[in-house]
């Protein structure tokens, strides 16, 4: 199946309540499976029609008030249309699932894959994963119901697959058995919800003496969500065999030059790293899969031995000293105090195609500053015609 | 803010300022906003209640010859005065 079909298909095993949805492109698979499902009486699901994604994502927020276990997925301009909504599902703490089958955002038009429409909403109190290839996001929307629903963290999640690479790519997928999946899922025990017999307030006005606590609330939420993802992934690996965490390392150990990146590039990153290292260069590769909470400490015992370190964004954050998630590297640094040199690459930008050669360009350069060269470019666009 | 001391902090607040029980607003006294004070003079006042129509915050309530004035949520906006056709409600300034 394809990457659309895999996190559908997950959420019909997580036995979703409600989902209220608006089709774009390349998201549409997923939601027309899903309507599939429950035209066919196959799911004992809610599916909200809206006319717009700022209103499938408030259906999504009411549902989940109400204590139902919620789906939704968007792209692109549907993710920024639903900006505003975003901020309501993690301040009510609205445990939310949706795939965000990553595409550029407009202008100019373009339906293909970068990252920048969930780089725009990153502050929005979400947890955000992305996903390599269909297996990982059919695994991760599966576990981000756990992760999402668990009283101490209570946060809606993203589950990030690269539009077309992903979620318009066959692949073979491992699924589990619908038993497998309920027992890892189970049911939903909301906190607080909307009930006629015991009625309480929801979205209350807060002036400044009450609204920062209500966001350190959401700050401790986030604090408290990596113990339970490390929780979820160990009881997923027991059931599926697939292990996860919030970063893969690949041939990290002994690494001089390291790249790092979100999605679907780290599978070609591998592959050349491979190559290389049968070049006898020591290159390995750093894959986030979640990117919000952001896994400082975890980056910082990575690099700690690593000269150098290229980082891959897949949007651009104009004005900015660096992309989006070498920012984040970046203040690793400054709070561990690690002294691995870092330079940041922007490509792959509205579906262009990140090939091997682009990706051995940047472990050269990061093997030559690691041999001592100083990082002469420490920002750049690759893979642009001049 | 000596006040903000006693309000309850982020770890025993409900999570996503959800407020458990219903009813909460009515302890939230708002009339100190008030600048003006309506007075009521109660030999003028016929208790018509086009007053207690009027009002844009239900704080005023009937009484068993007048109404009367709640001043913990009057923000003294003086619409019952300008509407009273008996002239029975006077803005005075708040000291």
């Amino acid at each position: 199946m394809n990457g659309d079909e895999a996190v559908a298909f997950a959420a019909k095993q997580a036995k979703v309540d409600v989902v209220s949805a608006y089709p774009i492109t390349p998201q549409t698979i997923i939601v027309e499976r899903f309507s599939d499902y429950v035209a066919n009486g196959e799911v004992d699901t809610q599916f909200v029609c809206v006319e717009s994604e700022h209103s499938a994502l408030s259906a999504c927020v009411g549902s989940s008030l109400v204590g139902s276990r919620v789906f939704t997925a968007t792209s692109s301009q549907g993710l920024a249309l639903m900006h505003e909504v975003l901020y309501l599902a993690s301040g009510l703490r609205t445990p939310i699932v949706m795939a965000v089958a990553n595409r550029a955002l407009s202008a100019p038009i373009n339906i293909h894959n970068d990252h920048s429409d969930m780089m725009g909403s990153r502050d929005c109190g979400w947890i955000q994963v992305y996903a390599e290839n269909a297996q990982e996001a059919y695994d991760w929307t599966l576990q981000a119901f756990k992760i999402a629903e668990d009283p101490k963290v209570s946060l809606p999640v993203t589950v990030n697959l690269d539009g077309f690479t992903i979620s318009h790519a066959m692949e073979g997928v491992a699924v589990l058995g619908d038993y497998e999946a309920d027992q890892l899922v189970g049911k939903r025990h909301a906190t607080y919800t909307l009930d006629t017999a015991n009625p309480m307030t929801f979205g209350a006005l807060t002036l400044p003496d009450y609204y920062s606590e209500f966001k350190r609330q959401q700050v401790e939420a986030m604090n408290n969500s990596p113990p339970v993802i490390a929780a979820v992934t160990d009881e997923f690996k027991k059931i599926s065999g697939r292990e996860y965490s919030a970063i893969s390392a690949f041939n990290i150990k002994d690494a001089d030059a390291v790249v790092m990146c979100l999605g679907s590039i780290a599978g070609t990153a591998r592959t050349v790293a491979s190559r290389l290292r049968m070049q006898g260069k020591r290159v390995g590769v750093i894959k986030i899969w979640q990117y919000r909470p952001f896994p400082t400490k975890e980056v910082a015992e990575l690099l700690s031995n690593v000269k150098c370190l290229g980082v891959i964004d897949r949007a651009v954050s104009f004005g900015a000293p660096y992309g989006a998630l070498c920012s984040d590297v970046a203040s690793t640094k400054v709070l561990t105090g690690i002294r691995t040199k870092l330079f940041n690459v922007v490509c792959g930008l509205g579906g262009r195609d990140v090939k091997p050669s682009d990706i051995e360009g940047i472990f050269n350069r990061a093997l030559r500053y690691a041999a001592g060269e100083p990082v002469d470019e420490p920002f750049s666009l690759v893979g642009v015609r001049d | 803010m000596s006040a903000d001391e006693e309000k309850p902090g982020w770890t025993s607040l409900p999570m996503g300022a959800v407020l458990v029980t219903p009813g909460s607003a009515e302890r939230n006294k708002t009339g100190t906003w008030r600048l003006k004070r309506p007075v009521l003079d109660a030999k003028k006042c016929t208790n018509c209640l086009i007053c207690w129509i009027y009002c844009p915050d239900a704080a005023i309530m009937r009484g068993a010859k007048t109404v009367e004035f709640s001043y913990d949520y009057c923000k003294g906006c003086g619409i019952c005065a300008n509407e009273c056709p008996l002239k029975a409600i006077a803005m005075t300034e708040e000291t």
